[in-house]
């Protein structure tokens, strides 16, 4: 069976609709019903990329794929880019501004979280040009 | 498990059919089939913004009247809400109120708020405990209860596995009627709870999980209301006398719960959507700092309850007036000689809430909720998408779900067909 495929702009302006892909996925997910816990590190590995996608890289688009047996997510932004990602890998690792910190984010746990709750996390990034991540979390 | 006894219900003949309730409707419950509003029972949390919405009265919240009080019951008593206390301007001490509702028949009364102040220390013991999962979420509101189970079954394990204090207060007062009383029999013994929402009407019927409550009737705080006022500041004499301290009358609006808890990172939140999006936000691990969370479904705590009658801001500042002679606390348990993280078990909820019924799920089968997904944003592709509700579902994907569903077909979007007509007028001109 082919995928149900589904496509969001995350805008990188809008702090307040941040999470807003997230939350989209999460309903989807229970009206197909998959395991709760499916749902939760799909919401999670979402939202910390978005996050991300919004903090560092001005926004950009979020797909996402969803089989009867997997939650295909990919996340790409032509942001700056990552130059070292073993070390943004790094649970505490950010380079978030004071300002960004004072809003609650940049502990610098986004990717370490994404790595933790998916079953593989792909990223594939070049300074000046942009950052796809790819994140499959299966049943 | 039984099915859910709703009490939120709807009067067929004032609903118009108008959609002013269809958007407000936190869990997308409502649809307006032939010309009036549909509540979908699996979906409904009783939380009553429908009702507060209506302005044609046609939501109504279903709940008893001292009548139906059944007289094999020697012992009635009355269990106040602490919100009930905020609603009458000319009320000058909690005592005249308490004495107000024995003249209307009750033969004892027992204050919810006392309770209230039992669960706060039970409360700040558990949160003494090793390994709970933190934040800690309230477990006073039902309907923020049932919001849960429905849409964030991840959380369950976050709510607070103590009794609400209704629940406490309603066995505490019949326990103690029974050690005052020898002579009375268990079967004799009724408590009545004076409620500002459905909500919890809902929680006397149903329990929680699989825990039956021990209230036997609720009545509202708007009818009591009718009742009472008018009575009190006329000078009369009382006798009465609340038993309640600041802790437990704090519990009324929102905040009151975690004041009393004397936690560092705790947060309050009321009104349905503020509480969806910290739900969304705690399930997202966003929180993790927090210690505990309360959330009120209605604006403003229980003060904002859909059958309370005064405005919420009005009553908590009543509230706050009686507030300023009392003691903080009145009402203790006495476990000084336990652990600091003991719980008295009759305390605790029996079972744990946790089962999992995804009620919004589109089919048991996977491949064909698939199917039925895709088919449906083929249908959303079609459709205006200016969310007018006048197909009767409240955004124009609910609809598109509806159709899938086979609840309604294409033509009942009123805009797609206009303009198909539109489109034929045009093409026969030509
Ligand atoms: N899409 C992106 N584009 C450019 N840089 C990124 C992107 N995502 C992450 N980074 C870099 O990787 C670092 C670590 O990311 P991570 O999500 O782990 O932490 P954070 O976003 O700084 O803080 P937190 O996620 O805990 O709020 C970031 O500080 C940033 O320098
Ligand atoms: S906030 Fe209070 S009044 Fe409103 S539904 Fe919850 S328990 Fe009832
Ligand atoms: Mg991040």
């Amino acid at each position: 069976m082919s995928a149900l495929h589904f496509h969001f702009e995350i805008d990188g302006m809008d702090f307040s609709s941040a999470g807003d892909a997230s939350v989209a996925v999460k309903k989807k997910l229970r009206q197909l019903g998959f395991p709760s816990d499916v749902i939760r590190r799909c919401s999670i590995a979402m939202y910390e990329g978005e996050i991300n996608m919004v903090i560092h890289a001005d926004g950009g688009t979020a797909d996402v794929m969803v089989y009867p047996d997997k939650v295909v997510m990919v996340l790409e932004d032509h942001g700056p880019g990552i130059p070292d990602v073993e070390l943004a890998m790094k649970e505490g690792y950010s380079t978030s501004t004071e300002q960004i910190r004072n809003m609650g984010f940049g502990a610098g746990m986004g990717l370490p979280n994404m790595k933790r709750y998916t079953d593989s996390l792909e990223i594939e990034t070049q300074v000046g040009v942009g950052t796809k991540l790819t994140m499959v979390v299966s049943v | 498990m039984a099915e859910f006894q709703h009490s939120v219900s709807l009067d067929a003949q004032k609903c118009i059919g108008c959609t002013s309730c269809l958007r407000q409707c936190p869990t997308e419950a409502i649809r307006v089939r032939d010309g009036h509003a549909v509540i979908r029972s699996e979906l409904c949390i009783d939380c009553g913004r429908c009702v507060r919405v209506c302005q044609h009265k046609a939501k109504r919240a279903v709940f008893d009247s001292l009548s139906d009080i059944d007289p094999k019951y020697k012992w009635r008593i009355a269990l106040p809400a602490p919100a009930l206390y905020g609603q009458f301007d000319e009320l000058a001490d909690i005592g005249e109120l308490l004495q107000g509702l024995l003249e209307l028949g009750f033969d004892d009364v027992y204050e919810v708020a006392r309770s209230a102040e039992i669960i706060s220390e039970c409360t700040r013991r558990y949160m003494r405990k090793p390994n709970i999962l933190k934040p800690v979420i309230s477990s006073a509101c039902p309907a923020i209860v049932r919001l849960i189970r429905i849409r964030f079954p991840e959380l369950c394990d976050h709510v607070l596995p103590i009794l609400p204090p209704v629940e406490y207060a309603s066995r505490a007062a019949k326990a103690s009627a029974l050690q005052k009383y020898p002579t009375l029999m268990p079967e004799e013994i009724c408590t009545v709870f004076i409620s500002p929402c459905p909500a919890k009407t809902s929680y006397a019927k149903n329990g929680l999980s699989q825990t039956k409550s021990s209230i036997d009737y609720v009545i509202s705080i708007s009818d009591v209301y009718k009742q009472l006022s008018g009575k009190f500041g006329k000078g009369r004499e009382f006798t009465m006398r609340s038993k309640a301290g600041i802790a437990g009358v704090k519990w009324a609006s929102s905040g009151g719960e975690v004041e009393g808890l004397y936690l560092d990172r705790y947060l309050a939140a009321d009104d349905m959507d503020n509480a969806i999006q910290v739900l969304d936000a705690i399930e997202n691990g966003k929180l993790p700092a927090l210690e505990f969370v309360e959330l009120n479904a209605c604006p403003g705590g229980c003060v904002g309850g859909a059958a309370t009658v005064e405005n919420p801001y009005i009553a908590r500042s009543r509230l706050l007036s009686f507030r300023r002679g009392l003691p903080n606390y009145r009402n203790y348990l006495h476990l000084e000689d336990k652990e600091p993280d003991y719980i008295p078990p009759d305390a605790m909820v029996d079972n744990p809430i946790k089962d999992y019924v995804p009620p919004e799920r589109f089919s048991e089968d996977r491949f064909e909720a698939m199917r039925m997904m895709a088919q449906m944003d083929e249908i959303y592709e079609r459709l205006p998408q200016i969310d007018c509700g006048s197909c009767g579902a409240p955004t124009c994907r609910t609809f598109a779900e509806d159709v899938v569903k086979g609840e309604c077909r294409m033509e009942d979007c009123i805009v797609l067909l206009k303009r198909h007509l539109q489109a034929q007028k045009e093409g026969a001109e030509k």
